[in-house]
């Protein structure tokens, strides 16, 4: 009597469990659906309205004037021209804000980790943690008054470079330190214990072990500067034109994107732009996570 | 106290009153032996007595951390460790790690020689492949790497990622090789390769090792030294050791009461 009991009490008990079990799935799931379904719909919207502009023209030819739009919209055609300025600029300003930032960041993020705990070093993590967290238009301001004003005389690439170079030393100082500290600290020891001098070890021992990994906060780093508006708008003003003149306005993928939303002939012009930004975000954003991945 | 400085003529280690202390808790007290030449000795002792501690006082290791403190004499070949460049002494005396180390991002070929890369040392290629090959053979490593030799050393099993560091740490042609409990992390079979190799190398180079299996010691020391609670309890020699301990420390802890 008592031992039927039992079972059918557990029996109720694993029943209910059973429902909770798939009811909790079932709300996991559809959060996790909800999650994703921002990313979903940004690039088909996206892929929608922008995959008609999309083609060489796109890539190689600068952006055509307002008369030429209104032209081409009036006869129901596709808007002529492209962003290659923009292309240009964008990689003429990441490709210097890295040469920049990157040696800086690397170093920054050594003495991090070989210095943990001491004071100098916990100032400079907090600093650049702060720094992270500083408005990307405030760093576009702070650089107007460095170099616009002073350096330039003028709205340049430099400035632009400076801004956004700015933004990606946390960045990079962070994931240098992780990465560094993640290596055993066995392997430093193997290396000293063959008389190699200690900037040797680092050199060549625990920088080329960790590469991967810095490369990782690197490409992460210049992901998210790709698509920074704000400072370019205070710094590197914008160009027609392509422009390789470090001291000159020069423009890029975001500020023509801003400048297309003000044009209502060129409104068409923003959607293939995003478009090609977003590809070439999301290419690194994958790049980075396949070496993250062969790392393992 | 017996007296633990055995009678060893001519020894090539001879360490005085080394005390290492973590902070102000001391792992190793006063310890004072000589160590013979081209012979093995084993440190024994149960966890956390300070084996480690000590072997890697001998290289000076503890440098790296600020915490520790060294104190103490150290004589190899006569002249002072403490008193000579780092560099120099750890040239003199290769360390083995108690989890095999290759450098990941190097080949089979460029571990044994890293010695010679990392430190600028510049080495005819020819002389090189000797270096690689002479070391390999002495750890027998040879037949099983040599067409593998660019390979990363990473791909190898534990027990020949474990020769090839201490094919590593022979190829500079050290005084002394340091190994710190250099099988605690490999199979039986692995084990006992490198126990062979050890009893062979002795031979050319003199081998202080850490170990905290008493059959090993026995099997291939011919010193013994054991260590209590950072202290030198008895030295001597191994087979007088596991046969008629001076200490009843020594032979509660060989018969099994502790550790």
């Amino acid at each position: 009597m008592t031992k039927s009991r039992l079972t059918l009490l557990q029996q109720d008990h694993s029943h209910k469990r059973l429902i909770k079990d798939k009811l909790v799935l079932a709300l996991v799931i559809a959060l996790s659906l909800v999650t994703i379904s921002p990313i979903v719909l940004i690039i088909s919207k996206l892929l929608i309205k922008g995959y008609r502009q999309i083609s060489l023209d796109f890539i190689i030819k600068n952006t055509p004037d307002t008369y030429e739009a209104i032209t081409a919209v009036a006869n129901g055609e596709i808007i002529p021209g492209g962003i290659a300025n923009g292309i240009v600029g964008t990689l003429l300003m990441v490709i210097s804000a890295s040469i920049l930032a990157i040696p800086v960041g690397v170093i920054t993020g050594i003495f991090l980790y070989e210095n943990q705990g001491k004071f100098m070093a916990n100032l400079t993590r907090n600093i650049s943690d702060i720094l992270q967290g500083v408005p990307s238009i405030v760093l576009g301001l702070i650089s107007y008054l460095w170099i616009v004003k002073h350096v330039t005389m003028g709205y340049s690439a430099l400035a632009g470079s400076v801004s956004i170079a700015i933004m990606m030393l946390p960045m990079i100082i962070r994931s240098t330190e992780e990465t560094l500290k993640m290596i055993p600290q066995t392997l430093k020891e193997a290396a000293l214990a063959l008389g190699v001098p200690y900037h040797k070890v680092i050199l060549r021992v625990l920088i080329p072990t960790g590469f991967s990994g810095l490369l990782t906060g690197i490409l992460l780093g210049i992901s998210r500067i790709l698509g920074e508006t704000a400072p370019l708008l205070l710094t590197a003003l914008g160009s027609s034109m392509i422009n390789l003149d470090m001291t000159k306005p020069t423009s890029a993928i975001p500020l023509l994107i801003w400048e297309f939303y003000n044009d209502p002939n060129m409104i068409d012009l923003i959607w293939s732009s995003s478009l090609l930004l977003m590809i070439m975000i999301l290419a690194l954003n994958i790049i980075s996570k396949q070496i993250i991945a062969n790392r393992r | 106290m017996i007296n633990t400085i055995a009678e060893i003529k001519n020894p090539i280690l001879s360490i005085r009153d080394l005390s290492v202390a973590y902070d102000k808790n001391y792992a190793v007290k006063s310890v004072s032996v000589d160590i013979k030449k081209n012979a093995v000795t084993a440190i024994m002792g149960p966890s956390g007595c300070g084996k480690s501690t000590m072997l890697r006082a001998l290289n000076r290791m503890h440098e790296l951390y600020e915490n520790i403190t060294t104190t103490g004499e150290v004589l190899l070949n006569n002249e002072n460790i403490f008193d000579m460049p780092a560099i120099k002494l750890r040239r003199q005396m290769g360390m083995v790690f108690q989890r095999p180390n290759p450098f990941p991002t190097m080949s089979i070929y460029d571990n044994v020689v890293a010695g010679y890369n990392l430190n600028g040392i510049r080495v005819k290629k020819s002389e090189k492949d000797d270096i690689v090959e002479r070391s390999l053979r002495d750890v027998a490593l040879w037949d099983e790497v040599k067409d593998s030799l660019v390979k990363k050393g990473s791909f190898l099993s534990g027990g020949q990622q474990q020769r090839l560091c201490i094919a590593r740490a022979l190829a500079f042609n050290p005084d002394v090789i340091l190994l710190d409990e250099p099988t605690s992390a490999l199979d039986p079979i692995a084990t006992s390769k490198i126990e062979d190799l050890l009893v062979k190398l002795k031979e050319n180079y003199t081998i202080v090792m850490v170990t905290h299996n008493m059959g090993q010691a026995a099997r291939i020391s011919d010193y013994s030294l054991f260590l209590y609670l950072g202290e030198l309890v008895e030295y001597g020699k191994t087979k007088n050791m596991f046969t008629t301990p001076k200490d009843p420390r020594t032979e509660q802890y060989l018969t099994g009461k502790f550790g």
